[in-house]
Order: C-alpha cells, then structure tokens, then sequence
C-alpha cells in the first residue's frame, strides 16, 4: 500500500527526468523544444474552454434541477431487483458526467457504509474501472470540431455498464 | 448527438428545476459551473502545457518512437485506418501508455492531440474536392472507447481515499479493479471491432 503510494509518487518526477535526460543525451535544445512544445498545450486548452463551459453549466444544472435525485428513485426498484444496491446509483449515474461529484458521493458511501463493506467495495471497483463519459466525448471530439459520434456513446455506455457489473460480481466474491 | 444530448440536458434541468421549485439552486449551479469551468481550464493550462512541451523533448529524442514501436502491434490492430508513420499513432500511443499508468493529466492531452491529428485523415471526397468532415471517423470512435472504458492499471486515487476513511486493507481492490478494467475493454474492443466492420 505505502510502496504503491510511494511508486505512484515518483513516476511524474521520475518521468521528468528520463524524458529530458534522454533530450539532451540525444543532443536535443531541450528548452527550445520545451517551449515550443508548451505553446501548443497553450492553444488545444484555449479552444476547449468553451466546451467545458457549456458542458459543465448543463452538468451544474441537471444536478442543482434534482434531476438526478428523481432518476435514482425511479431506478431502485428496478436495480434492486437484479441484485445491484439502491444507494450505488447516484453515484453511478452521477460518474458518467462528473469525476469530481461522483468521488463526493463514494465518500459519502465511505462514510455512511464502511469502504470495507459491499457497497464500499463495489463503490471502490467501480470507481476504478469507469470513466466520466459525456465529458471525456464532448471535450475529444470537440478538440476535432466533429458533431457526429456514430457508435461512441453506444459503446461508452456498455463498457461502463459491463465494468459496474463486473464491479458488483467481483465484490460479491472478495 | 452532442447538441441533442448538451440540449436535453440543460432543458430537463431547467424544466425539472421549475416543476420542482429549485430554480435558485438551478441559477446557482449554472454559474458557479461556468466559473468553475474557466478555473479548470487555468489549472489546466499549466498542466498542459508542461506536458506538451515536455513530450516534444521526448519526440524530438525519438523516445516516443521506441514507446510507438513497443505497442505497434495493438496500436496497429485496434487502428487499422491510421497510416504507419502519421502523427497520430504517436499521440495514440502516448494516450494509451498515460491511461494505462493513471496519468490522467497526461492521458487528455495526448488525447486531444490524437484527436485533431485523425481529423487530419478524416475527409470526405464530394465532387472530386477532399474535405473535412464533421462525422467522427472510426479511429476515433475506437479511441473515445478505450479511454472511457478506462485502462488505468493501479486505481492510485481510490486506494489513498479508502485508506482515508479507515479500510483494512486499502489496496485490496487493485485485483478486482484490474480484473473489472480489463472485461469493460475488452467488451469495448470487441464492441469497436463489430461496429468497425460494419461500417
């Protein structure tokens, strides 16, 4: 556990490292290069500003609307039925928009529940095997300028549903 | 799809907000969201550049070659339209190699880059005049998957939060949360392959 902390720690600097060591092994101007380089992250960041904007307002509104909220109550029954937890749900859904609410809610699980119990754990797995797809889709594809995403969201949305079921299975078992 | 989806979203908000009597909250959320988007974007900026400019020191010592040339095979097969050599392979590569070390700073401007780069081949012919077209191709259809279906290996974040809130045993999940990973990518590999065929 410390020793993976610890890894995880030293792989940025550790990168840094490698990376310009290498540059000027390899006789590259490595701040030359560094600065150019940097100029172009400058641009890629000022044309997705926009999209993050728009997307994260729509985000802020469907979750201050209570939107969400009403779509986990609707959803219990159901879910209960095929066995995946009730109280997993705002976070599930609340994952596909937003990294940063859905850790506020496996939090909240943490604290209501215990990590070590099967919410928690489930909460935990599924944390780790998801991703935020609405903003990860509109930030990409913006970055392209394209409008039509044929087969993403499909797909996004079954390899995240098959993740937060492999997740419940999984946790069954630890 | 995105217009309809942005759209859908911000109208259900607002008209639930009404139904409901949380149009207070509603105006909050949509301002406080759009000053916290500029901040993302500054924290963003750095972190961006810094990466950028760093990974051009890395091409331009043909590190990310070798990196290219270590997981050519996948690269190749999940991206069969993508020419050997071209731009993109290299920000596909990186993209990939961040995602799989859970260098989420790194894996989106990787990503990005990819992204403008398979743009490049991405053109329709009318009329005899190539043009860029606004429908994704299938490159970054299969990109746009594999990152949500998340590769991260180590869930480093999940880990020191469990172990935060008093888990027994924090890393414990990093079997489960690989074994997970690895069904969703694969389901979205084979997802993408099938879809990819079709066409």
């Amino acid at each position: 556990m410390n020793i993976l902390l610890y890894i995880s720690n030293m792989i940025i600097p550790l990168l840094i490292f490698y990376v310009i060591m290498h540059g000027i092994l390899q006789k590259v101007h490595v701040y030359d290069v560094f600065v150019d380089g940097a100029k172009d992250g400058l641009k890629t960041v000022v044309e997705i500003l926009p999209t993050l904007i728009g997307l994260m307002v729509a985000v802020g509104v469907l979750r201050a609307s209570g939107f969400l909220d009403f779509l986990s109550q609707l959803l219990k029954s159901p879910s209960e039925a095929i066995g995946f937890p009730s109280d997993l749900i705002p976070m599930t859904l609340v994952r596909m928009f937003s990294s940063s609410a859905a850790t506020g809610l496996v939090l909240d699980l943490f604290r209501t529940y215990g990590t070590d119990s099967l919410i928690g754990k489930i909460a935990s797995i599924s944390m780790s095997c998801t991703e935020t797809i609405f903003y990860t889709m509109s930030v990409y594809f913006m970055a392209a300028k394209v409008t039509k995403t044929r087969y993403t969201l499909p797909g996004a949305l079954l390899t995240t549903f098959v993740g937060v079921a492999a997740s419940v299975v999984l946790a069954n078992m630890m | 799809m995105l217009n309809i989806l942005w759209a859908a979203m911000m109208i259900i908000g607002v008209g639930w907000g009404m139904a409901t009597g949380r149009m207070e909250a509603v105006t909050n959320g949509a301002l406080d969201s759009a000053k916290e988007a500029v901040t993302l974007c500054i924290t963003m900026l750095g972190v961006m550049s810094l990466w950028t400019g760093l990974m051009e020191v890395a091409r331009q010592g043909k590190l990310i070659q070798k990196l290219t040339n270590l997981i050519a095979p996948f690269v190749n097969w999940m991206f069969p339209d993508v020419p050997n050599g071209h731009l993109a392979k290299e920000h596909i590569t990186t993209n990939i190699i961040a995602n799989i070390l859970g260098l989420g700073w790194a894996a989106t401007p990787a990503g990005l880059k990819a992204m403008e780069s398979l743009q490049e081949l991405n053109k329709k012919e009318e009329k005899g005049v190539q043009e860029h077209t606004t429908v994704a191709s299938d490159a970054m259809c299969t990109l746009l998957i594999l990152n949500i279906s998340s590769l991260q290996l180590i869930p480093v974040n999940m880990i020191a939060y469990r172990a935060q809130y008093g888990s027994v045993n924090p890393a414990g999940i990093i079997g489960p949360a690989i074994i997970a990973t690895l069904i969703s990518t694969v389901v979205g590999i084979i997802f993408c392959k099938i879809m990819g065929r079709k066409r």
